[in-house]
């Protein structure tokens, strides 16, 4: 995977638990839930998704880190790397 | 070139072209000879292949049927006719106790290539001591081989190949078919596979699956059916040792329904063998349980209506079809 | 027969847009079942049905608007005959033959839907039902109580899954109607404290951290329950007002007030919240979610929830005063849970705080009712591992 993918899968992730917001530009440095109303539901459902499509383990304390687009593939390119699923 | 002969000359056409093509054959049992046959298949035979072919036997079962199984053993290729399936009871020692066994207990040295020809059933108003159905005493025997053709086409092809095979062979032949008449092609081949059952009529509704004298029966009662919009597949089991599992088992997982038509007596029947086989390979398919039609459990009657009460008949096939299709 | 009637979904609604049958006359019918689509204000609601039966006939058009009681479907009880079979006389079967001894063959007389409770399916029927996704329970056995091939092959064939989107003007009149109500009949009071969650925060983090992402439990499902819980100690919170008195609820069916995107509000309810484990809320609540979102709720779960909870949700706001769903005569508000400076034992400590409120009908309680409701909340969310 390049980062280039991991940011369209983080974005075929968010659709996926909001479908109402496919086609809609996402700001990569604003948070999920300011850009598009997400609640606490909304967001676990996002992260189940990544869970889902990288079987990366995703604990809370780094939720954090998973708030928007741009700090979200840095993380999960940073994780993958480290298993070496990622090609710079 | 189709011809139609009755069941009847069709055995005589075969008798006679196996007496013609091999010397080995010849011919026995209680008036076969003179009279003809109890049933006619022999008549004229004596006069073309002479007393030494064609032999009167004493009313003694037990010894001509082992005189025949002998003569196997020896080289010949002996056809034994015995006049009832009633009184080959007689020569059940004979055929279970050695006719089935020799090949295995000489290792396989010695083979006994008879073929032994019976009447069988209901029909004719002869009564309990000449009208039973036993064929299952005998398909329940490894060792031989037991078919019966209902076809004028079977009981003219499946002589030659019966004594072609290096076993014994159990030829039942149903007492009501040999008036019946059918197509013969001379064009082809005569001989007709052993093994194997015939779907004598495709359909989609149910399976009908049954042999010899019943067969006829089926196919009437699938005639009267299919004016009421119901398919009735029939499948003419020709061989009942061996069972052919795969034709019966494809059948009913396209029908989903079975009814047998078994002109034995229910209780350990051929029918019930045949049941249980469907349970073992067709269970899923099953819209229905396994119908049975069966003889009523009691000494076939004399009287006429009684005969018929007790055996199958077109209306109780129909019932049971209709019992399957829960019509 | 027993008539099946447009529902009442909630104090607010008059009528509904009857727009699918999910069920078609033949069909079985089990208790619970959704049977029809009737649009609402609140959108696409599946409506359920109480009864075990047999859909005998609908009366009603798809697309016909029809008020609150209209007459919807009839339905057949068990061990009523339908009326086509009344006058029907089995026909003997002849036996031409005594070859076959009597079968021990399933009633004809009639149908008896007493039956259906141990129905027979064969097995080729049984395949293709599994296959098929078909619950063999909701299949009409014949007239001799057996599923076979001829049931499986007169199944109705599935209609197209009937989608529709919430109309957010209609939802906004519809909040607008209830909401006025409430305010102009009900005297609200507010009563609320700030309360220490710390020690549920950090036990649910620890207990998430054991537990893979789709198995984790969100912050609002202990407190969901604590509240719950709470209300079983004061149930002065949990029924309707309704004709001028007060009538408590069997179970607390608690409303959840769901946001959505764009605007708009719901609060489809989940019955019995009391009794629930919180892994079982949390399944729940996430299917309950994803219908809303999808437009697509069960009549059950909008109809006369006994009490509401509006929770804010992680990186909102501090505190909410919600207003009182009538005939409901409580409701409580949770806002964020922050973390902020507290003193615990004299001493200046980090701890995470959550402000909760309820809105009480003064008509019916008072405020001293709701101090011993946020007491026991406290209580319950200082023994997490107990809910």
């Amino acid at each position: 995977m390049t980062p280039q993918a991991l940011a369209e899968l983080v974005k075929r992730t968010l659709y996926d638990v909001a479908p109402d917001l496919e086609g809609e530009a996402i700001d990569p440095d604003i948070r999920f839930n300011e850009q598009f109303e997400f609640d606490s539901m909304d967001f676990l459902n996002f992260i189940a998704g990544l869970h889902h499509a990288t079987a990366l383990e995703l604990p809370e304390r780094d939720y954090q880190r998973l708030t928007t687009l741009a700090s979200a593939v840095d993380y999960l390119t940073e994780k993958l790397t480290e298993q070496g699923k990622v090609r710079q | 070139m189709s011809r139609r002969i009755t069941y009847r000359e069709a055995i005589r056409e075969a008798l006679q072209e196996a007496l013609r093509r091999d010397p080995r054959v010849f011919l026995m049992g209680e008036d076969v000879g003179r009279y003809g046959g109890a049933y006619g298949c022999s008549k004229g035979l004596l006069t073309e292949f002479g007393e030494a072919r064609i032999r009167d036997t004493p009313l003694s079962e037990a010894g001509f049927t082992g005189a025949g199984i002998g003569a196997a053993l020896g080289g010949m290729r002996p056809i034994v006719e015995i006049m009832t399936v009633n009184f080959s009871l007689l020569a059940l020692d004979q055929i279970v106790n050695t006719a089935a066994t020799l090949r295995h207990m000489s290792g396989g040295q010695f083979s006994v290539p008879v073929v032994i020809r019976m009447a069988t059933g209901a029909g004719r108003q002869l009564a309990a001591q000449h009208s039973h159905s036993f064929e299952n005493w005998y398909a329940h025997v490894p060792g031989i081989k037991v078919v019966a053709p209902a076809t004028v086409a079977d009981a003219r092809g499946m002589l030659w190949t019966a004594l072609e095979d290096p076993d014994p062979v159990i030829i039942f032949e149903h007492a009501t078919l040999y008036n019946d008449e059918g197509e013969i092609e001379d064009s082809g081949p005569l001989a007709q596979p052993l093994e194997g059952a015939a779907i004598r009529r495709a359909g989609s509704d149910v399976s009908l699956i049954t042999y010899g004298g019943s067969l006829k029966k089926v196919l009437a009662a699938a005639d009267e059916l299919a004016r009421e919009g119901i398919a009735c597949e029939v499948i003419d089991l020709r061989s009942l040792r061996p069972l052919d599992d795969k034709t019966i088992a494809a059948s009913v997982a396209r029908t989903h329904r079975a009814v047998i038509v078994d002109e034995g007596w229910r209780s350990g029947s051929l029918a019930a063998e045949i049941s249980a086989r469907i349970m073992e390979t067709a269970f899923f398919d099953l819209d229905w349980p396994v119908e049975r039609v069966c003889s009523a459990e009691v000494p076939i009657p004399y009287p006429r209506h009684l005969e018929i009460a007790a055996t199958p008949q077109v209306p109780n096939i129909i019932a049971a079809v209709k019992r399957a299709l829960r019509r | 027969m027993t008539d099946f009637r447009m529902p009442s979904l909630g104090a607010d609604m008059d009528e509904g847009t009857l727009v699918e049958w999910l069920k078609h006359p033949g069909d079985l019918l089990r208790r619970g079942d959704i049977i029809a689509v009737v649009e609402t204000q609140k959108g696409a609601i599946e409506i359920e049905v109480f009864h075990d039966g047999v859909l005998e006939q609908t009366h009603a058009a798809l697309g016909a608007t029809l008020p609150v009681g209209s007459l919807l479907a009839t339905i057949r009880m068990p061990g009523e005959v339908p009326a086509e079979q009344v006058s029907a006389v089995p026909e003997p079967i002849l036996q031409p033959a005594a070859a076959v001894p009597p079968q021990p063959l399933p009633s004809q007389a009639k149908v008896s839907i007493d039956v259906l409770g141990q129905f027979r399916i064969t097995p080729v029927a049984r395949i293709i039902a599994a296959r098929s996704g078909i619950d063999p329970g909701h299949i009409l056995p014949g007239s001799d109580g057996i599923i076979g091939l001829r049931e499986i092959a007169q199944l109705p064939q599935q209609p197209p899954k009937h989608r529709i989107g919430i109309d957010l003007d209609e939802m906004r009149k519809a909040i607008a109607a209830a909401m006025a109500r409430s305010k102009r009949e009900i005297p609200h009071y507010y009563v609320g404290s700030a309360l220490d969650v710390t020690v549920m925060s950090d036990w649910l983090s620890s207990e998430n951290a054991k537990r893979p992402v789709p198995e984790r439990i969100l912050s609002a499902v202990p407190i969901i329950k604590a509240c719950a819980l709470a209300l079983r100690k004061v149930p002065e919170f949990n029924g309707h007002f309704t004709d001028g008195r007060f009538l408590p609820g069997q179970t607390i069916k608690m409303g959840i007030g769901i946001a959505l995107r764009g605007g708009g509000l719901i609060a489809p309810a989940i019955d019995m919240m009391e009794m629930l484990p919180l892994d079982d809320i949390m399944r729940r609540l996430t299917d309950l979610v994803a219908r809303v979102r999808g437009g697509r709720l069960r009549s059950s779960e909008l109809s006369e929830a006994t009490v509401t909870i509006s929770n804010l949700g992680d990186d909102s706001a501090d505190m909410v005063l919600p207003i009182i769903y009538p005939p409901q005569v409580a409701i409580i508000g949770v806002g964020q849970i922050a973390v902020r400076p507290w003193v615990v034992d004299g001493r200046l400590e980090p701890r995470k705080i959550a402000t909760f409120t309820l809105a009480g009908d003064h008509r019916v309680n008072d405020g001293r009712l709701a101090l011993r409701f946020l007491k026991a909340v406290e209580q319950y969310l200082k023994k997490p591992e107990a809910l």
